[in-house]
């Protein structure tokens, strides 16, 4: 017992030994947080060593840890839109990604003073470049941006005094591609990712605006509390600008231009960041978007389940009264439908046959979740239409119906009632997989929150109206339900 | 006179067991004929090959010059003929459970005699008043009692008129008082000209009420 005890303390002075060894390393290198899928120039995986990053933005990090005095500076790879939440939970110091200067972060984080300057830049197919020259020129016409940025809330905007369509996307990568295939009708993005799109298209296929939209800047983001540490690095920041070490830094990477000189003199010269607080009427600006988002939802929900129970009807007839051979078929595409992520059927509609059929997003999204539900519909019906007693079935042959009218008139509403129960949770687990869809520029409901989170730099008052929302679809369903159920079965 | 229904040494096996043996019977028009004998015995087994829900191993079933010959059930859009000519009254009713009294009544005038909806539900309120059961037209199969449900089912059998009315054990849920209701009923049926072949081991119903009775043993 006392052994064990004297073993006990031991070890914790160990641990507590290893994990203050442990602080003081961590103490010594710069950790910081970017999302390598954003790419380059800012962060991307070095294609001679994947396992480490290259990028501008990298390089201003290690300026900033050197000027700090610290060891290193280590990447944490964080999704884009997550990096002020992140940040806050402290899963690591400074974010630093193309991340955005707005009122709403310097409101909620503490906010380093801008490091570059970037334009918003209108791109448009080559044959359009003589017609469209802005934003007005886009009346009624699809936009798209990445979501969570100032150009999706520039497009959101111009879609109320301009009356164009705004598109989200969940990367910059697919915007240019749906700009290309017709998809949409321009992109609203940072020039250094228009021209980075541009070089990878080799050069064709869109044209970028020269006239700039508007202008923003990149700063690095640091928790509300690491205030002092932010006040350190903006004097290593001003200190690089001085000494011409950032400038180096983005004329490796080809981003130099007249207009960041200009940003580092004013840098330079002031001595404080400009700051802004979030306007308390932010968060209300959102509430029509969530209620816009929310028809959304309800809508592909609707048509994909009516395309599901069609379609699942159609499987399970085939099943059960079918051939052999089709019998096989569609167990086949019943399994294989189950068998795979809804999430990769989203992908190959959307952009595996893209190719092929050039599916609207919506419609593609439809599909998608009404194929996909099929599946499990037919399984449904396949065991309703089986649990029809069979005297039911041999009294209406007698009658002389067909089968199609047996099916028709007496199988088929009597196999409803039994399905009716397990469709409606069907119904009501469409309605949350519906959001799904925003991998496909479908802003949906979560997605609107998401975007809307991301601005007022907080899940809880969003998470909590978003699931009121979806409580507010799916519980008058299952109430709905179960009334049709009382009234279809015959009172005892 | 030919029999409306004629079964000539009808032989019926479930894997090599034999559940009916040779059985051979005619009605004829206005006949009721009872088929008595115990549990097992094959009775609703001859009813429901007559009715084609059922093959059969040897032996022939004529249905006024209709003809079924062993083998498989032939597919229904053969069997037109023979359900124009044989209504079956189940057992255990087999009302359709998702359709009240009327509907179950008006289902084949609709849709396999093409009548209007106003047509066959004149017909059929006419029909279901004639078995007394007029004022349960709209309750659920499942909001009857076994005598009301009993006579809804033999509306609804009758209602394509056929000639031929099978009944599988009539009187198994039915009190003394309905078992002799139901005897009058039947006997109004031939009356009318149908030829009725009744599967029962009630044996003082066959008795009371058949023209004749054949017996079968195990």
């Amino acid at each position: 017992m006392i052994a064990a005890r004297t073993f006990g303390f031991t070890g914790l002075a160990l641990c507590l030994s290893t994990s203050l060894g442990a602080q003081s390393a961590i103490r010594r290198e710069l950790v910081w947080g970017g999302d390598a899928e954003g790419g380059a120039p800012f962060v991307e995986a070095d294609p001679a060593n994947p396992s480490r990053v290259r990028g501008f933005d990298v390089e201003v990090a290690e300026r900033i840890a050197r000027g700090l005095g610290r060891r290193a500076a280590r990447f944490v790879q964080v999704q884009w839109s997550s990096i002020d939440q992140s940040v806050e939970r402290g899963d690591f110091t400074l974010g630093l990604s193309g991340v955005e200067d707005t009122p709403v972060r310097r409101a909620r984080h503490a906010v380093t003073i801008p490091y570059f300057e970037f334009r918003e830049v209108l791109a448009v197919r080559t044959e359009d470049a003589g017609r469209i020259h802005g934003l007005a020129d886009l009346r009624g016409r699809r936009v798209a941006t990445l979501g969570a940025t100032i150009a999706y809330d520039l497009l959101v905007a111009a879609r109320d005094s301009m009356g164009l369509i705004p598109l989200s996307y969940d990367d910059d990568v697919h915007p240019y591609a749906d700009l290309t295939a017709g998809r949409v009708d321009a992109v609203l993005l940072d020039h250094i990712i228009a021209q980075r799109a541009l070089r990878r298209g080799g050069g064709t296929g869109f044209v970028i605006l020269a006239q700039p939209v508007a202008l923003g800047h990149y700063v690095g983001v640091f928790a509300r509390a690491d205030s002092m540490v932010r006040d350190s690095v903006d004097a290593v920041l001003r200190e690089a600008m001085r000494d011409g070490s950032l400038e180096q830094i983005f004329r490796r990477w080809d981003v130099w231009d007249q207009s960041q000189g200009a940003l580092f003199e004013r840098a330079v010269r002031a001595n404080a960041a400009p700051t802004g607080t979030a306007p308390a009427s932010h968060a209300l600006a959102y509430l029509p978007s969530l209620a816009g988002a929310a028809g959304v939802t309800a809508l592909v929900s609707v048509l994909s389940m009516l395309l599901a129970v069609i379609v699942g009807l159609a499987l399970a007839s085939a099943r059960v009264y079918g051939p052999g051979w089709l019998r096989v078929a569609m167990t086949l595409y019943v399994e294989v439908i189950r068998g795979t992520p809804l999430l990769l059927q989203l992908f190959v509609i959307y952009y595996g046959l893209a190719g092929v059929v050039r599916l609207p997003a919506f419609l593609a999204a439809v599909l998608a979740l009404g194929l996909n539900y099929a599946a499990y519909e037919a399984e449904i019906y396949r065991g309703a239409l089986e649990a029809v007693p069979r005297p039911q079935l041999e009294a209406a042959r007698t009658l002389g119906l067909s089968e199609l009218q047996i099916l028709r008139l007496v199988r088929g509403p009597q196999a409803l009632r039994f399905a009716l129960a397990a469709m409606t949770n069907d119904f009501v687990a469409l309605l949350k997989d519906s959001s799904l869809v925003s991998v496909i520029t479908v802003v949906e409901l979560t997605k609107q929150t998401a975007i809307y989170a991301t601005n007022v730099g907080s899940w809880v008052v969003p998470g909590a109206l978003c699931a009121a929302v979806y409580l507010a679809m799916s519980l008058p369903l299952a109430r709905l339900a179960r009334r049709l159920e009382r009234r279809w079965r015959p009172a005892t | 006179m030919s029999a409306l229904l004629a079964i000539d040494r009808l032989t019926v096996r479930y894997d090599s067991r034999e559940v009916l043996r040779a059985l051979s019977l005619e009605v004829a028009r206005g006949e009721i004929v009872a088929v008595m004998g115990p549990s097992g015995v094959g009775k609703s087994t001859a009813l429901r090959a007559v009715a084609a829900l059922q093959p059969f191993d040897e032996g022939r079933i004529v249905v006024d010059g209709f003809a079924l010959a062993p083998g498989p059930v032939p597919p229904e859009s053969r069997l037109v003929p023979l359900r124009r000519r044989v209504g079956l009254v189940f057992q255990a009713h087999a009302l359709f459970s998702h359709l009240c009294a009327l509907d179950n009544v008006t289902l084949a005038l609709r849709h396999v005699l093409n009548q209007s909806r106003s047509e066959a539900e004149e017909v059929a309120a006419k029909l279901l008043a004639s078995l007394d059961v007029g004022t349960r037209a709209a309750a659920w199969p499942s909001q009857l009692s076994g005598g009301e449900a009993q006579r809804v089912a033999i509306a609804r059998a009758l209602a394509p008129n056929p000639p031929l009315l099978l009944m599988d054990e009539p009187t198994a849920a039915l009190d003394p008082a309905r078992r002799s209701a139901l005897g009058t009923t039947l006997r109004r049926l031939s009356e009318q000209g149908r030829g009725l072949l009744i599967a029962t081991h009630d044996t003082e119903f066959a008795r009371g009420h058949a023209d004749r009775v054949v017996s079968l043993t195990t």
